[in-house]
């Protein structure tokens, strides 16, 4: 926990000054420098970032070290499984540092899904080259050519030869200070070949947590320890006029800080830290803010300029103005989504500490290494001297990305001189942590004789680009986003953009189809341009026995509906159906959904698995109730009593069908799977009672509108 | 300010995991705070202090009761058992064991809450239908959405003959 002397970051050294042995003892380290982000998703066109180390010791394990951290969604068994693999070893001496800024690799951040695309393969291509030295290793110490050596479990041995002696890795870099780059043409194994990656795994902290031993940040404390408290504004946006803190300050224990709106308590006990936020006097000067009612109209009015967390999306092709004046049939509709919560069940917490002048952060942070820049920024002081910490987090969901509490307790550390602890009540989660944008997207289309699709027009605002683009042939294109001046904190979320984007396309699809009168599978199959896509729409269709929808079957809605969706997004392919029963009072049942999720070659089915299923859950909340309301910059329902979350009556019976594909690389899992959720549902409605519903959430009191 | 003033607290014997422990009496503390911030014991979690989610569940005298949502003074001369209470020794509660086997968590955070409030289902009902667990589970929340793995895990433990776990002491 204490650094003595003068500490640099591993990231801010070049690969071979770094002090490896001194840190984690004789060995071997490979390294893989920070590698430049693909051509498309977050990142493209950024600087490069991630890359891997792995340091083989004289114990014989392996100390693999990424920037991604783990939130929550399985990720650290996944990557832990690619270096098992690659350096034959059993997986539990395969021991894994995440995000950890004094040591690991500088990462932009966990989030797009970037983990398995990314940092698996950056792991696995670092775990490759380790491998190939230690058959060096191993060759030379047995005597044979390097082809001749296998290794196997942690041990080098003569190909085929299962009698000793075999020698341990540890023994192979017993006295080793050896530092080596990944060679440029490194090619890991195909998955195909894979044993212990793509096979089940348990995870190495498990068993802490149904113990209750797992120590989260808002779990741990330090001696002497105070508790902070931020005095928020009344309203969203509202500006500090003038603050007294004398009362508060004269409170026993009590510290007070006051920088620009800041305004930040400290006490040794909660109640103390309460009891202080109310005797501070803050007088505040609201500013104007758009109420719930005229959000989509302030939307339309407010665009912004510039770069915003997405990127703009500008694709045109062909001309859609006169596709449409010649089609027989086109089609105008609007879609909207609501600001809805991240809600992680660990609200944010942060630990900070000051020692000999070094700052430790202990967060649960989807973004150490940039908290660490923008800690530094903010206060003044070398990067070198703000150390982050990842501990395990409850979920973050893409909720997790802001640096500002941890300023504020680093803040609070500094002037009481002890440690300080902050983490967020509910409400305070609710009101002062960001929110999914609430998106407004108008979609028009158009048809030849023969029923296909000849325009496409695709008008988003305030959703973000991801998945906008069509997965179908469509000769005249036109899609564009627009990002807005929210009236309320808007950011990341679990697949933000492409459920809003998603949800518009695959509803309208479904009414153009249903204005053609063709089959809502068959029509989407006609058209969609993506083989692995199509495969798995065809797959699901299969499993729900789907049968085609004609015209006269759509004539006479009884109540009872089918609905299916399809989504491509951060390499991730999804179908999802769903049959809902629309019955007295309009009330709405989901009767079963099945969701079919490809993305390559499966590392870890299990937690894949648990993904998909848990993304579907999510997804059915913001599908069908979830709505944050307010009015003048206040939330007004910030609670869970308030605000409607899935629970265990919600969830119909829900089956996932992983479609494994080892010749392609692996992609991401927690967020494509959510995205054609909300889209089957309305489509199901639709198909059960003729009423096409075009906003989510879809039933906000349980009923269709 | 006066009711700052340093004053003796007033203290009390809680039972805890079977273990009886001297804690302050403040009429203000709720259990769940008494637990992590005066004991340690931060298994237990704060999930939103309103008593919606479940994950500050243990059991009292054997009843899952939400301790966010009880006066520390309520809790006294009962038996109070914690997550990390609930195994033996190093041999794992039946529902502990359920859970680790079926993998039916995802960030773990809701965890403690839920293997509390199903040990205390099976205490009452050893063979509880679906719809009687979800019933029992409502309280409880996880928004890794990981309902399904957990409900396999409540249907393992029962099983398994959770029943025989029960509470603690």
């Amino acid at each position: 926990m204490s650094v003595s002397s003068p500490f640099i970051p591993f990231d801010l050294l070049a690969p071979k000054e770094r002090p490896y042995f001194d840190r984690y003892g004789n060995g071997l380290v490979v390294v893989l420098p920070p590698q430049r982000p693909g051509p498309s998703g977050w990142g493209a066109g950024g600087p490069p970032h991630g890359g891997a180390w792995i340091h083989v010791g004289e114990d014989g394990k392996a100390r693999a070290f990424s920037g991604k951290v783990e939130v929550g969604q399985g990720t650290r068994t996944a990557l832990a499984l690619m270096v098992a693999e690659e350096l034959r070893l059993p997986l539990s001496d395969v021991e894994l540092t995440m995000g950890d800024t004094d040591v690991c690799p500088w990462d932009m951040g966990t989030f797009g899904s970037r983990s398995m695309p990314d940092a698996a393969q950056h792991l696995r291509t670092t775990g490759t080259a380790a491998r190939q030295i230690l058959i060096e290793l191993g060759a030379g110490r047995l005597g044979v050519p390097t082809d001749r050596v296998e290794l196997v479990d942690g041990r080098a041995r003569v190909r085929g030869d299962e009698s000793p002696p075999a020698v341990g890795y540890g023994e192979l870099v017993r006295g080793l200070r050896r530092v080596e780059m990944v060679p440029p043409d490194t090619r890991p194994d195909p998955a195909a070949k894979w044993t212990r990656a793509g096979h089940p795994a348990l995870d190495s902290g498990a068993r802490d947590v149904v113990t209750g031993r797992r120590r989260y940040t808002s779990d741990l404390h330090l001696p002497g320890m105070l508790y902070g408290k931020i005095v928020f504004p009344p309203t969203y946006g509202a500006k500090l006029l003038r603050v007294d803190l004398s009362a508060a300050q004269a409170l026993e224990g009590v510290v007070a800080v006051h920088e620009g709106d800041l305004v930040a308590v400290a006490a040794p006990t909660l109640h103390g830290a309460l009891a202080a936020v109310r005797a501070v006097r803050a007088e505040w000067e609201a500013t104007p803010q758009p109420s719930e009612s005229e959000i989509v109209e302030y939307l339309r009015r407010h665009p912004a300029e510039g770069e915003d967390f997405w990127d703009v999306v500008h694709h045109e092709a062909g001309d859609v103005d006169a596709a449409v004046a010649a089609a027989p049939t086109s089609l105008k509709e609007t879609y909207t989504t609501a600001y809805i919560i991240h809600g992680p069940m660990e609200t944010h917490a942060v630990l900070a500490a000051w020692e000999a002048g070094r700052l430790t952060v202990w967060m649960g942070t989807q973004t150490p290494f940039r908290a660490r820049d923008a800690i530094s920024d903010t206060l003044e002081i070398a990067p070198a001297s703000v150390h982050i910490v990842v501990p395990p987090t409850g979920s973050g969901f893409g909720g997790k990305h802001a640096a500002e509490l941890a300023v504020v307790a680093a803040r609070l550390a500094k002037a009481a001189g002890h440690p300080v602890r902050i983490a967020f009540s509910r409400e305070e989660e609710f009101t002062q942590a960001y929110f999914r944008p609430l998106a407004v997207i108008d979609v028009r289309s158009a048809v030849e004789r023969d029923g296909s699709l000849s325009a496409w027009e695709f008008q988003v605002l305030n959703a973000g680009s991801a998945a906008a683009r069509a997965p179908y042939r469509v000769p005249n294109q036109k899609i564009d986003n627009q990002p807005t001046e929210s009236p309320l904190a808007q950011g990341s979320y679990r697949a933000l953009a492409a459920t809003a984007n998603n949800f518009a396309r695959e509803s309208h699809l479904d009414e153009i189809a249903a204005r053609v009168g063709a089959d809502p599978v068959e029509y989407r199959l006609r058209h969609l341009a993506d083989d692995r896509l199509a495969d798995v729409l065809r797959a699901v269709a299969a499993r729900a026995c789907w049968t085609p929808r004609s015209a006269a079957d759509r004539a006479h809605p009884d109540g009872h509906g089918r609905g299916i969706a399809v989504g491509l997004e951060k390499g991730g392919r999804v179908a999802t159906y769903a049959e809902v029963a629309v019955g007295e009072g309009r009330h709405l049942e989901i009767l079963s959904l099945i969701t079919g999720y490809e993305c390559g070659a499966i590392v870890h089915p299990s937690n894949l698995r648990s993904q998909v299923e848990g993304a579907t859950v999510m997804a059915l909340g913001g599908a069908l109730f979830e709505a944050v309301h307010f009015e003048g910059g206040r939330v007004l329902n910030p609670r869970f009593s308030q605000y409607r979350v899935p629970r265990f009556r919600d969830i119909p019976p829900i089956e996932v069908m992983l479609l494994d594909r080892p010749d392609l690389p692996s992609q991401g899992g927690g967020e494509t799977p959510l995205i054609a959720v909300a889209p089957a549902i309305a489509n199901a409605v639709y198909d059960a009672t003729g009423r096409r519903l075009r906003s989510l959430p879809l039933t906000p009191d349980g009923v269709v509108p | 300010m006066r009711s700052n003033a340093p004053r003796p607290r007033a203290h009390g014997r809680l039972n805890v995991n079977g273990i009886d422990l001297e804690v302050p009496l403040d009429p203000d503390r709720n259990l769940l705070y008494v637990l992590r911030e005066e004991l340690g014991l931060t298994g237990t979690k704060y999930g939103c202090g309103e008593g919606e989610c479940g994950a500050c569940k243990v059991l009292i005298d054997g009843v899952a009761v939400r301790a966010c949502q009880t006066p520390i003074g309520e809790a006294m001369g009962r038996a109070v058992t914690t997550i990390e209470g609930l195994a033996s020794g190093d041999r794992l509660h039946p529902v502990q064991q359920a859970f680790l086997d079926v993998g039916a968590f995802q960030c773990g955070f809701c965890t403690p809450g839920m293997i509390i409030a199903t040990a205390a289902l099976l205490t009452r009902t050893p063979h509880p239908s679906d719809a009687e667990v979800r019933a029992a589970l409502d309280g409880n929340l996880c928004r890794c959405g990981g309902y399904l793995r957990i409900l396999e895990a409540v249907q393992r433990a029962a099983r398994s003959g959770a029943e025989k776990g029960g509470t603690s002491r």
